[in-house]
Order: structure tokens, then sequence, then C-alpha cells
């Protein structure tokens, strides 16, 4: 098998609010490797936002141990941690987070200008090559304002890839659009896994899950299933297979 | 490269919202066009305060009669007689170091002259009144020590006396003036000086010889003022000393009496009249700097209203790998070209403001290099300083509660 891109060990995290505690995560631990393509399932307040983010190295947990890439986080300072996130992750949010009034590959650009080892002609040229790939490249000088929702959503995937991460990953990414532009975007997914880009996905809807290769399904902070998706369904098919839109 | 992302981040901010920098910056511009505008004013009114002594003579030193004014009580001086033409001549044999000296008595009187009468004061002077003052003739001549000696009934006019007596362009010299209903012949007219910074019209006199006017016009024997030029500027300090050396004698002054009379060199009355609009000046610039200060406070103002409304824009930023640091800077370098920007913007009015100032307030004014410099150094604290707080604020900001700020 392909290595781990992803080890967590009893991965625990505490929320204190006043004197209660919300445990989040009770003690998770699974391997993500490399070439995969992971929903995260489960119902509202399951703890798949917590995941992502500990994920993420946005947060760190309350207890356990996490390695991405061979780096145990645990014990990293602020500093080091938004390195890690500059350089092997890339994130995609439920509502895009774009830029607003900054053009589509000055978005796309925004993780590069915290890396000193890009120039600006690299940072420029790698830019371009990510809009490309998501199917943008006729639009680089629009402002989210002049895109669609699922083109925003675009552009926040080519920001996600611009900095050439171990693995992307998005929460809620498709939880803002229509099914048929959620497919599209799942299709561009499975396209990126194909290319060898490790996802985790995190989604509520059960029909999402059924385009990825793996998934782990959270309940009040614990893992109640983690399995291997036998019947990978084909985004662009099902794409097909749906109602045409009335124009 | 960090660096000039970071300042390309702050100046793409900065465009974005063009009309609140702007608005920011008005506090700055407004704080430092009137810093640049009252020095203006304040050096301006300084240096011609200086060309205008310094016109009068710069080595010329005045001695009055009465204590020294300044500061304590004012004893009117036209009170005191304590200076006599004994003490005149005791300075000019005595001194060493002034080249010229006259005796000097004043009064204000009628000139008449036909139909046209002109109210002017009359100076009573000896030949040397001219060198010490720096006067020229325009037309006619001096009177001579003879002139002094048999208290001679001519006199020399001023330009303003000129054109109020002799209306119609004729030479005044050779006429005959009545001044207090005494003939005089006009023997000369002086070239003309113009104002004075204090508003004094000095073409408005009459010049006789002293003996004439103390014992035809005034009836006194005392004189108002001796006057003196010192052998150069930089002697005028010690000539002060030694006239005063002089007459304290004459006038058998010992031990800790003090002097019945005072000695004053130009150099001092510059300093006074300095100090004055220095203090002027100083107030100016305090006022000046409160709105400076004003400018400051809003733009923190600011600032905390931008990183409160990018706080999800902070956190993205920190999830695509932006340390607390780069967040710091971004957030500071913003408000320093806010306020730089501000400054430059300022000193442009200022010196705009400067110009209009002199072209149609005919105000005296005077731009000094380092009013822009500190103008320039204040923006740049005030921009950091002011700054610093917001940008704290934002750097400080956990990524995910800043993503979910809506
Ligand atoms: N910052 C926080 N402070 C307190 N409780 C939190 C915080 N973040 C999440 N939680 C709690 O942790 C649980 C899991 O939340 P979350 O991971 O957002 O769920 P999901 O994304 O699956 O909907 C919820 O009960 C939530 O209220
Ligand atoms: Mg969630």
């Amino acid at each position: 098998m392909s290595k781990a891109i992803i080890k967590i060990e009893d991965l625990k995290r505490e929320f204190t609010m006043g004197n209660e505690t919300v445990h989040a995560l009770r003690g998770i631990s699974f391997d993500i490797k490399e070439g995969e393509f992971v929903t995260i399932m489960g119902s509202s307040g399951s703890g798949k936002s917590t995941m992502l983010n500990i994920l993420g190295c946005l947060d760190q947990p309350t207890s356990g141990n996490y390695d991405i890439d061979g780096v145990s986080v645990k014990d990293l300072s602020r500093n080091e941690l938004a390195t890690i996130r500059n350089e092997k992750i890339g994130f995609i949010f439920q509502s895009y987070n774009l830029l607003a009034r900054t053009s589509a590959i000055e978005n796309v650009e925004l993780p590069l200008l915290y890396n000193s080892k890009v120039s600006t002609e690299e940072r420029r040229k790698r830019a371009i090559e990510a809009l490309q790939k998501v199917g943008l490249g006729e639009r680089l000088h629009h402002t989210p304002a002049q895109l669609s929702g699922g083109q925003q959503q675009r552009v926040a995937i080519a920001r996600s890839l611009v900095n050439n991460p171990v693995m992307i990953l998005a929460d809620e990414a498709t939880g803002n659009l229509d099914t048929r532009t959620s497919y599209e975007i799942m299709s561009l997914f499975q396209e990126l896994n194909k290319q060898g880009i490790t996802i985790t996905f995190v989604t509520h809807e059960p029909d999402i899950a059924t385009f990825s290769s793996r998934t782990i399904v959270l309940k009040d902070g614990d893992i109640m299933q983690d399995y291997n998706n036998h019947n990978i369904l084909s985004a662009a098919s099902e794409l097909a297979k749906l109602p045409k839109q009335d124009d | 490269m960090r660096l000039l992302n970071l300042f390309k981040i702050a100046t793409k901010a900065i465009v974005l919202n063009k009309t609140r920098t702007l608005l920011t910056m008005l506090g700055i511009i407004i704080g430092v066009a009137s810093v640049i505008a009252m020095l203006a004013i304040g050096e301006g009114s300084k240096e011609s305060i200086r060309t205008t002594i310094s016109a009068m003579g710069s080595n010329m030193i005045t001695i009055k009669a009465g204590a020294d004014t300044r500061g304590g009580v004012k004893q009117a001086a036209s009170a005191m007689e304590t200076l006599t033409l004994s003490d005149y001549e005791a300075i000019k044999s005595q001194s060493t170091l002034l080249s010229y000296s006259t005796p000097l008595v004043n009064g204000n009187g009628q000139i008449i002259s036909g139909s046209n009468n002109w109210p002017s004061t009359i100076y009573g002077v000896n030949p040397e009144y001219l060198n010490i003052k720096v006067i020229d003739l325009q037309s006619g001549s001096m009177f001579t020590d003879v002139d002094v000696k048999s208290a001679a009934k001519v006199a020399l006019i001023g330009q303003t006396v000129v054109e109020n007596i002799f209306p119609d362009g004729q030479d005044p010299v050779g006429q005959m003036i009545r001044y207090n209903n005494i003939p005089f012949k006009v023997i000369g007219v002086l070239e003309e000086k113009g104002e004075n910074t204090f508003g004094q019209d000095q073409d408005d006199v009459v010049i006789a010889p002293y003996t004439t006017v103390q014992k035809r016009i005034l009836a006194i024997d005392h004189l108002n003022q001796i006057i003196a030029s010192a052998i150069n500027e930089e002697e005028a300090p010690n000539a002060v000393l030694e006239v005063s050396k002089i007459l304290r004698e004459q006038h058998k002054l010992t031990g800790n009496q003090d002097d019945d009379f005072y000695v004053q060199s130009m150099e001092e009355l510059i300093s006074t009249f300095s100090s004055t609009s220095e203090m002027l000046t100083i107030l100016l610039v305090a006022v000046a700097s409160i709105s400076l200060l004003i400018g400051g406070i809003g733009i923190m103002n600011i600032m905390y209203v931008s990183v409160k409304e990018r706080t999800k824009e902070i956190g993205l930023r920190m999830a695509v790998g932006a340390k607390g640091a780069d967040i710091l800077m971004q957030f500071l370098i913003e408000a320093i070209l806010i306020s730089i920007t501000g400054g430059v913007l300022g000193v442009l009015l200022g010196l705009g403001s400067t110009v209009f100032i002199e072209k149609f307030l005919n105000w005296p004014t005077s731009v000094a290099l380092y009013s822009i410099v500190i103008s320039f150094a204040v923006c740049a604290v005030t921009g950091i300083f002011f700054g610093w707080y917001p940008a704290r604020k934002a750097s400080a900001l956990d990524p995910i509660t800043a993503l979910r700020y809506e």
C-alpha cells in the first residue's frame, strides 16, 4: 500500500463552555493514505468540522497524536502550524471565502504570497495553471461578484491546489450549491483525485459520499463506520442522468 | 520578498477603499498642512523682523534714559532727564569700540508749507546720524557740524513728508517749511525706506541739527537718546558694556546702584522680537500638532473598524498560511502608508497655502526644510503608534474564530 499522509491516534477534542465540557471528538484513530478520496459523513454537530480543523492544523487536539506527512503536529507552535498549512494543506470552505473585489488570479495567488520561496513570476504561472485545471482559464481577471457560485468554488479549489498540497481538505464544499453544480464540482474533485491528489471531504449528503473511495461516519464525536466504497459512482455520468435544466 | 508581498497586500487594501482612506487621511493632511503653514508664517515674520532691524543698522547701539524697560516696572523714558550732552561727549571721547555716535532729541509737531500741512516727528541729531541709520540722500546734502554749532534752521525731510507738503512735485530742496511755526530751510531729501515690520513709516521724518531742535523747538537741555554704531557687529555687545561703564562713571553710580539709563544693541532687539515671534510659532505649532494627534486617532479608529470588518479575511489568510507577524505587518504597513500619504498631501497643501498666504494676504513666509522633515517623521511615527494596537489585535486572532465571524 502507499504511504499514510495522515495518522491519527486516540484523538480527543474538548471544549469548555463555562463549567460544562463538550466532547466534540472522543478518541478517534484512523490513517489516510496517499491518493485516497475520503468523505467524512455525519449529522450536524457530530464533530466533522472539529475533525477537519485539526487535520488542517487550524486547531490542536486536546489529546492524542496526529502526524501529517511524517510530521508530528502535537507540539508545533502557531508559526510552525501556519507553515504546514501554507505548504502541505489546501483548504476549501462552504462559503468559498474569496477576497471580494479581487480577481480570480489574485485570489488563487494568495497562499503563495506567504511563501517567500516562490517568486512573483512562479506565483503567477502556478495560479494560471491552477485556474486552467479547474476550467477557469478564461476567467483569470473576473472578480467573485462576476462569477457564479459554482465558478467561485472552482476559484477556491484552484487556490487550494496552487501550493501543491499533500492533501486537500473540504468542509461542506458543495453545501451552498444546487445539485447540478454540486455534481460538477464533485466531478472536478474526482478528476483531481485521479491525478493523485489526496482529498478529505466533509459532507452530510449521502449522495456526495458515493463519489468517494472511502467513507468515515461520525456520530457524537465517535467513529460509527469506516468503509471502503466498492461501487464508486462517476459524478460526470450522474450529472448526465440529471433531468435537463430549463433555460 | 515577503515584506514586498505584504506591502502589495496593504496597497491593494488602500486602493480598494479610496474614499474611506482619503477621509481617514484628512486629519493628517490638515494637521501637516497647518504645521507647515504655521511654521512658514513664524519663520517668515522672524526673518522679516531681522531684515528690518538690520536695515536700521545692525551695529546700532541705543542709549536711553531711565531703567531697563525689558521686564520690571517701566518708567516713561521722557520723564527721565538723566541723559545729557556731557554724557554724549564722554562716550565720544572715551569709547574705543564706536565708529559713529550722535545725540538724539525728538518731538512731534506740525509741518506747514504754503497751504499744505502734515504732522510729523522731528529728530534732532548730528551729521553722523545718516551713517548710523544707514540712510542715503535722494537729493541735496546733509547739514554740517558748523550748522550744529550755530543751531542753524536747516532740515532734511523724508518721502512721506515730501508727498504731503510738496504734492505738486516741485523740488523741496531750497524751499522753506515751518515746523511748529519755526521756519526751516529744506536742504535735503532722504531716500525712501518704506515701512518696517512694526508698521512704522520710516519716511515720515524731519531731521535737523540737535541743537536747533533742543533750543528752538523743545526748549530742553537733556537728550532723549544717544545712538551710536559699533565698529562691527561682533563688537556690538562689548561696545554696550563699554558705554555702560562710561555712563556709570559719568553718573557716579557705585556698587550695586541700578543704572539710570539703558544701553541696547540691535542684536538684543532682534532677539527680543524673535523670542516673541518664537512664542507665537510654538503656540501655532502646538495647535497644529493637536490636529495631527486627532488625525492619528482617526487612523487608529479606522484601522480598528477595518480589522473588525476584515476578520473573516484575516481568518482566511491565516488558514492559507499567514503567520501572526504577516497579519501584523500588513495592517501596520497599511496604517503607515495612510499616514505617510496623508503627510505628502499635507506637505503639498501646506506649501500651497503658504504661497497663497504670501501672495494674497501679503504676509511674509519662509518654508523651513526642517518643518517638512519633522512632519514626515511625525507622520511615520503616528502611523506606527496608532496602527500598532489594531494590527496587534488582528494578528492575535484565532483562525477558526475569525473564519466563523460574520
Ligand atoms: N469553539 C467551540 N466551542 C464550543 N463548542 C464547540 C466549538 N466548536 C464546536 N463545538 C461543539 O462541538 C461539537 C461538534 O461541532 P462541529 O465539529 O462543528 O460539528 P459538525 O461540523 O459535524 O456539524 C458541537 O456540539 C459543537 O457545538
Ligand atoms: Mg460543520
